[in-house]
């Protein structure tokens, strides 16, 4: 089975945000990156499905030089060999614009499976899988909890909210979102990193940029909801005065 | 004219759909509103309960195509709605259902489509939304660009269902005929279901302790558990935990696990991202112990400590001691 899994380079968890001169977008120059995590649970999924399967997987990724890292912890971890549609507008694009320049990237390649994660830790707009099954004319399934394959069809375990789920089936070639918690992530082993190295990354130009469906007029520290007060001290103390706020101005504990 | 897309399953309508009239009512400015009901043959009780809303009419999809949901069926129906009725904006409410097929329909129409919007803003004269990012550690305020009609959705909780305006009557609900080729759905769901029966019924619970990644290894769990008991509280937890396996599924608060409304919710160690806030900030009295004075959830807690909550709960046990 030919699996594509598309990854995407977020900011870190810790990272603490800065604004540019118009505040339209982050200065990227202070911000470190890693792997988006529900995309690690995709690349992982698709390890699984090769390990059980056979054929390859394909880490497709879109976005400036920077990404080259988080294509190489894929190849660390066991993907095959790599798609990196490389462009520097493509680091602020709307989905739209990512899924448009993946789908020009990777159409010729006729991926039997393509998986990707629910939604990315930056813009968070939980549509660029979805878009691509759209381009490439697949059916998909987004929140994805389990996978499995049986000659060319596919059932899957979609996550419905409250604690509900569903089974589908639809035909391969199809295009699936992951959820986090999938399954458990690997990391690379010495001996993966090294064998990455060997790897093959083909570089694609990006087409002709699509034009933006959205546009980021400011971007700002969000408003507080509450006015939250925040309680200073040495531990002991803010501990103290915490259980007596809760006991005399709140009245939730006794 | 506002087009929103209700939601409804079995027959029973998703309540974030009034959550998302009432947006509509905010963002209309005088413009007429209409609301879609897709699969209505089997929720006649839906569509009669959405006539009541201040609007011009309801209008029923109905057919194969639409029961039971693909996102297949769901595009092909609502495009061909969508091209009756000619409207200058699509609102809907951002549920899995939505973020499963609403991707699909603005790509097949070539429109702009944002999602999981919070409020509504005016930027010289235009619409713009308003949305987290970064893990809602900034607020972006976005126009979408390009021909009409436009695609919003909008996170749960973020409007009011009980603040949406109810009309004087019932206004007319008519059903809108779309014809979708059968063969294009190559989806086939089968029934849903609950993995287990919820042993735990964390929406009853009067105080809540939750945890999440800050409490670092599943053996600090008993350190939680600790307080929760000197609380009186539930031990909850953030998915990431649950994933995890460090707690039972059926303790996860937030869009994937139970919505919670307690007197007393204490976030121990939790940043706060989106998916946990909608799940629990409807409690009463919000407490987050946080090492990360910018997390998130601090934007929604009435008491708030900076530090570090192995520090912090031992101090706080002591406290409690009677």
């Amino acid at each position: 089975m030919k699996i594509a899994v598309c990854i995407k380079q977020v900011p870190t968890r810790d990272w603490q945000p800065r604004l540019n001169e118009s505040k339209t977008w982050i200065r990227e120059q202070d911000t470190t990156y890693e792997m988006n995590e529900p995309d690690a649970y995709a690349l992982e999924e698709s390890l699984r499905l090769k390990e059980k399967h056979g054929g390859e997987v394909v880490v497709c990724s879109a976005g400036p030089a920077r990404v080259a890292q988080v294509i190489r912890e894929a190849l660390a971890r066991g993907a095959d060999r790599a798609i990196h549609v490389e462009d520097d507008g493509l680091a602020s694009a709307d989905a739209f614009a990512v899924a448009g320049a993946l789908s020009a990237a990777m159409k010729e390649e006729q991926f039997d499976l393509i998986l990707t994660g629910l939604q990315s830790d930056d813009q968070g707009f939980a549509q660029t899988g979805v878009i691509l099954a759209e381009r490439l004319d697949r059916p998909h399934a987004t929140i994805i909890m389990e996978v499995a394959v049986d000659g060319s069809t596919l059932r899957v375990k979609r996550e419905l909210e409250g604690g509900w789920f569903q089974w589908i089936a639809m035909p391969l070639p199809a295009v699936l979102t992951i959820q986090s918690g999938i399954n458990q992530l690997r990391y690379a082993t010495l001996k993966g990193i090294m064998a990455a190295k060997k790897k093959e990354i083909r570089k694609v130009a990006a087409g002709a940029a699509s034009a933006p469906r959205q546009k980021i007029v400011s971007l700002y520290v969000p408003e507080k909801q509450k006015k939250t007060q925040l309680i200073a001290g040495a531990p002991a103390e803010a501990a103290k005065e915490l259980v007596r706020k809760l006991r005399e101005e709140a009245r939730v504990i006794e | 004219m506002i087009l929103v897309i209700a939601e409804q399953r079995a027959g029973k309508l998703n309540r974030a759909s009034w959550e998302t009239i009432a947006a509509a009512q905010q963002l209309a400015a005088g413009r007429p509103i209409v609301i879609a009901l897709p699969g209505a043959a089997g929720a006649q009780g839906a569509s009669a309960e959405l006539a009541a809303a201040d609007v011009k009419e309801v209008v029923t999809i109905d057919g194969p195509a639409v029961e039971p949901y693909t996102p297949d069926g769901y595009t092909a129906a609502l495009k061909a709605a969508i091209d009756q009725l000619s409207p200058e904006i699509v609102l809907l409410p951002h549920t899995y259902q939505t973020r499963d097929f609403a991707p699909k329909l603005a790509a097949r129409m070539d429109r702009a489509l944002i999602t999981d919007a919070t409020a509504i803003k005016s930027a010289g004269g235009d619409p713009a939304f308003v949305r987290p990012m970064f893990q809602g550690k900034l607020t972006a305020d976005v126009v979408p660009q390009g021909p009409s009609p436009h695609f919003v959705t909008f996170q749960i909780g973020a409007f009011r269902a009980d603040q949406a305006a109810r009309g004087a009557s019932a206004v007319p609900v008519r059903a809108i005929p779309v014809s979708v080729d059968a063969s294009s759905v190559r989806q086939k769901p089968e029934a849903p279901f609950q993995e287990a029966k919820q042993a735990v019924d964390l929406s009853q619970a009067e105080r809540i302790v939750s945890v999440g990644r800050g409490i670092k290894e599943q053996s600090n769990i008993p350190l939680a558990q600790q307080l929760a008991d000197a609380l009186h509280a539930e031990l909850a937890a953030s998915r990431p935990i649950c994933d995890s396996g460090w707690l039972p599924m059926e303790r996860q608060v937030g869009s994937s696990g139970q919505t919670v409304a307690p007197k007393l919710y204490l976030a121990l160690g939790i940043s706060g991202a989106i998916q946990h806030l909608v799940g629990m900030k409807g409690a009463n009295t919000i407490v987050a112990i946080n090492k990360d004075a910018d997390a998130p959830i601090f934007e929604v807690a009435d008491y708030g400590i900076v530090g570090d909550l192995f520090e912090i709960v031992p101090a706080l046990l002591a406290a409690l001691k009677p």
